[in-house]
């Protein structure tokens, strides 16, 4: 039997259940703390940084040997944009950090960072786009234009054509305010250096440990090998814990100047102000529709609020770009002008977040369905019949190929699972009692596991993209993976160990799958675009193909057949045919200890190395929302949400929901809760979780997940990725579903968070007919 | 600050005494003064209980007490938990329901979850999520950590 497709429990959980997990901060006793000072002003001159008597502080001054950040894409329409480690000369937006204090204790840092007398001549900043797409508007950097950073875009198709063609054209402007990732874990970086080598060991709670070792051995003019960068357990990330970032840069600075262990633990005010932020996006989507509902082209002019900076590698185009590619989604669009732009301003950075622009651009296609379909007099079920997807691969005009998929199935079977009819028939009875009922359907594609065929065309200087495994069977037979990947909380240790087991033919519980170190692990990319399962998982299976074969030669010298007639499984190897047998521990051991009868495997031994570099999939959902909305109120209360997923292969489908589940929370969150607010003077409102409303297990109902299995040539394990789509789905099922609940009211909604206040304003001097 | 203030508490059955600053919280000292970083500090304001520890058997945010208002007090952490190798009810259901992700949020569900259910056997669903919607968790989507205190509950029933 397979271990791929089992619910495992996770190898993962025994030590975070008892405590026994390692994060950052808690590998940090006996270090000294590090405390930043933070800019209280968005945008302004520093005149001067007063330090307390006796106090050590590190500031830009002393910082001459270090580079900045300079994240770029290798093509005319991107302007790169250096930030300074601290803040040289400039502010440029609330939380940007200043000054590094060192002391004895995080106390003693805290109380001397008040004491730190920062002065600074304050301007007015730029906050909103409006504000900086102003004529005159001041520039947040003399590089960027019009503060944009990039001007992109795509025509292709006969736009206007179609448009003059248009039984109907559904226009609108489509708002999603800027959220946070918020893992419960804070960012946190330990620097250690070690007087015996010279070296540093920065253990920090990220991503992507390879990258940030580039990125700061860069920044620092030092040499990646005597930088050893450690994941340990880290508390979520949601790509907030991708990029390579300033803290982490003066942590190893400190470590080298002092020779000494120093530790920042970031704090939740920290977190929501100075971290990075991501979604704040703007969208003016036109819609041409032909009467029986084909969606005939798309013209849209997409706007996105970048912060103050880039982020390390990945830069601030990351949202303009994928919007760009990827808003057609699951529909055959033939007629597409997109212009998408990133536009700086004086606020806080944005970096991945779970989904990238696809949860603001799903949702803003699917209300461009459903408003459409309300117009023509059609179904929402129907007007996507005719637009989805439906032969593969597909070939789209911005230039994806979207291997086999189940986009018109996944939304057939969840009409089903929801009952439709039952609903329509129980919604109407409620609105006769003054209940406003109301369903949405959301219906999206999520590219998944690309490698660098696909992370090319961004023209990124650092250009992610394959990952390495390397496999070796111990004199026991138990077997080491050691994966450039580098979990933050999926359960990938257990998900790979299953796919390895069968590959190789051994138990899972004698894997150990070891990640997250730099000297213990090749060089990868880690976790985030929904990308480990499928493209570690492909390095898993080749490498674990490799070693299988290495094992049988052994078997087949030892047990006298040939090496074709070899089956091996749960360590146990078998000749076919034959009452031949023998354990896995005893060819291990023999291949260690008589390796002089093996001279087939003498070069590699029990050990193999294989890479995956794909150039994506794509995984489908339908996602369905029925909501209650209390016109009084202005509450909403989710009843049901079903999902139709097609994950391809289902490694562990326990391991799945549980993405699928936290991915629509943070759907939900997104479209109900969650906005980063600023006032006019760039200062964030939103500084603790009682102001930036994450919801709990009171507001987020329970799922209920339904599977479908594609069979894809596009990933070699038939796997998709799954990490993101919850998250890009559910924001589109609320708010249809909240449309459609007050459809009495005639209530038209195109922005996110809905939030009470909001649907009352909606709702207000409007009534509903009797 | 710099006048230390003894304070004598019972941590998981062990008698400690720990030197404290009068500002240091329950949650510093757990993790600083005692070793024990199984109890995390997820926000510091009180709001996503990652750090709840019981306190005389009650549910507590150790980032808002003082550990000298501790003094005397019982305290109990998620290291206290397991009975050896046997894992508490609680800490079993969470496993077999894959009732958490990164388990940064964990050891403050599982102390919650111990001291509701020490209170009240025989709670039910609804009455039970309003409880447990006193702590955040950003990975799970909370349908798991429901199921696993439901189960947890039936268990320790038995």
């Amino acid at each position: 039997m397979s271990w791929v497709g089992r619910r495992l429990p996770r190898y993962e959980d025994p030590v975070l259940l008892r405590g026994d997990g390692r994060y950052v901060a808690d590998l940090a006793r006996g270090a000294l703390a590090m405390r930043f000072v933070r800019s209280p002003v968005a945008r302004g001159t520093i005149r001067r940084v007063t330090a307390p008597a006796g106090a050590r502080v590190i500031t830009a001054a002393d910082l001459t040997d270090v580079k900045p950040l300079c994240p770029r894409l290798l093509r005319p329409d991107f302007v790169p944009i250096a930030q300074p480690v601290l803040a040289a000369g400039r502010v440029t937006y609330v939380g940007e950090p200043i000054a590094a204090v060192i002391a004895g204790s995080a106390a003693e840092a805290e109380d001397l960072a008040e004491q730190v007398e920062v002065e600074i001549d304050p301007e007015t900043p730029v906050v909103t786009l409006d504000q900086a797409l102003a004529p005159g508007a001041p520039l947040v950097h003399d590089a960027a234009k019009n503060n944009t950073v990039i001007d992109t875009g795509l025509d292709a198709g006969e736009v206007d054509a179609a448009f003059a063609a248009a039984a109907q054209v559904v226009e609108f402007t489509f708002v999603s305010r800027r959220q946070s990732a918020m893992p419960l874990e804070a960012r946190a970086a330990l620097a250690a250096f070690d007087r015996s080598t010279g070296r540093v060991t920065l253990s920090i709670s990220a991503q992507a440990p390879h990258m940030v070792r580039t990125g700061v051995a860069d920044a620092l003019g030092m040499p990646e090998s005597e930088l050893r960068v450690i994941a340990p357990d880290v508390g979520g990330g949601f790509g907030q814990k991708v990029p390579t970032i300033p803290e982490h840069i003066v942590a190893v600075w400190v470590a080298r100047r002092f020779r000494c262990a120093v530790a920042w633990i970031e704090d939740r005010l920290e977190n929501l102000t100075a971290s990075f932020h991501a979604r704040d996006q703007r969208l003016k989507l036109c819609g041409a529709f032909a009467a029986d509902g084909r969606l005939l082209a798309v013209d849209a002019d997409i706007l996105c609020n970048i912060g103050a900076y880039g982020n390390m590698p990945v830069t601030a185009a990351l949202e303009p770009l994928m919007a760009t590619t990827e808003l057609p989604g699951p529909y055959d669009l033939r007629a597409y002008r997109v212009r998408s732009r990133g536009i700086t301003t004086n606020t806080c950075p944005m970096a991945p977040y779970r989904g990238v622009s696809r949860p603001v651009i799903t949702t803003a296609m699917e209300r461009l369905m459903d408003t459409a379909a309300a117009r023509l007099g059609l179904d929402p079920l129907d007007i996507r019949r005719r637009n989805l997807i439906s032969s593969f691969p597909h070939h789209s005009l911005t230039g994806m190929v979207q291997d086999a998929g189940s986009y018109r199935e996944a939304m057939e079977e969840a009409a089903v699972m929801i009952d439709l009819p039952a609903f329509r028939a129980r919604q109407q009875a409620a609105r006769a009692e003054g209940r406003y009922l109301g369903i949405g359907f959301s219906v999206f594609a999520e590219r998944t596991g690309y490698g660098t065929p696909t992370f090319s065309a961004r023209k990124m200087e650092v250009t992610p993209g394959w990952e390495r495994v390397e496999l070796a069977m111990d004199a026991s037979g138990n077997v080491e993976a050691r994966i450039g990947a580098s979990p933050h909380g999926q359960g990938l240790k257990t998900t790979l160990a299953q796919l390895l087991a069968d590959e190789i033919g051994v138990e899972p519980a004698r894997i150990r799958v070891v990640s997250g170190d730099t000297d213990r692990t090749p060089y990868g990319w880690g976790t985030f675009a929904s990308r480990a399962a499928v493209i570690a998982g492909g390095a898993c299976k080749l490498a674990g193909i490799k070693l299988r074969e290495r094992l049988a030669e052994v078997a087949a010298q030892t047990l006298e057949a040939a090496a074709s007639d070899i089956e091996i499984s749960d360590g146990r190897v078998v000749v076919r045919g034959t009452d031949l047998a023998v354990g896995v521990p005893e060819l291990a051991r023999a291949a260690y200890h008589q390796s002089h009868r093996f001279p087939a495997i003498a070069e590699t031994g029990l050990s193999a190395v294989a890479t995956y570099d794909p150039g994506g999939t794509f995984s489908n959902a339908c996602h369905v929302a029925i909501v209650e909305v209390d016109p009084a109120t202005g509450g909403v209360r989710i009843e049901r949400f079903a999902i139709v997923e097609d994950a391809g292969v289902l490694i562990n489908p326990t391991i799945v929901e549980g993405q699928i589940h936290g991915g629509v929370a943070q759907g939900i969150a997104n479209a109900l809760y969650e906005q980063v607010v600023y006032d006019d003077a760039g200062n964030i409102l939103t500084g603790s979780l009682a102001d930036y409303l994450v919801p709990t297990m009171a507001e987020i109902p329970d799922l209920e997940i339904h599977h479908l299995e594609t069979i894809t040539d596009a990933s070699i394990t038939g796997v998709k990725g799954v990490g993101e789509g919850g998250a890009i789905g559910a924001p589109g099922a609320v708010l249809n579903a909240v449309v459609d609940a007050l459809r009495p009211f005639g209530v038209e909604l195109f922005e996110m968070p809905v939030t009470p206040q909001r649907i009352l304003e909606l709702v207000q001097n409007r009534v509903a007919p009797p | 600050m710099s006048d230390k203030i003894a304070v004598s508490l019972t941590v998981n059955g062990e008698s400690r005494r720990v030197t404290v600053e009068p500002r240091r919280t329950l949650g510093d000292a757990l993790r600083e003064d005692c070793g024990l970083t199984g109890t995390h500090l997820g926000c510091e304001h009180g709001v996503c209980g990652a750090c709840t520890v019981l306190v005389d058997d009650a549910p507590v945010r150790s980032c808002l007490m003082f550990a000298v208002q501790a003094e005397g007090a019982r305290i109990r952490t998620v290291e206290g938990l397991a009975d050896g190798d046997t894992l508490h009810p609680l800490q079993q259901a969470f496993w077999d329901h894959h009732g958490l992700q990164c388990g940064f949020c964990t050891p403050g569900f599982l102390m919650l979850a111990v001291g509701i259910l020490e209170g009240n056997p025989d709670i039910g669903e609804a009455e039970l999520r309003e409880a447990l919607s006193s702590n955040l968790c950003r990975c799970t989507g909370y349908q798991n950590i429901l199921k696993s205190v439901l189960a947890a509950a039936a268990a320790m029933r038995r």
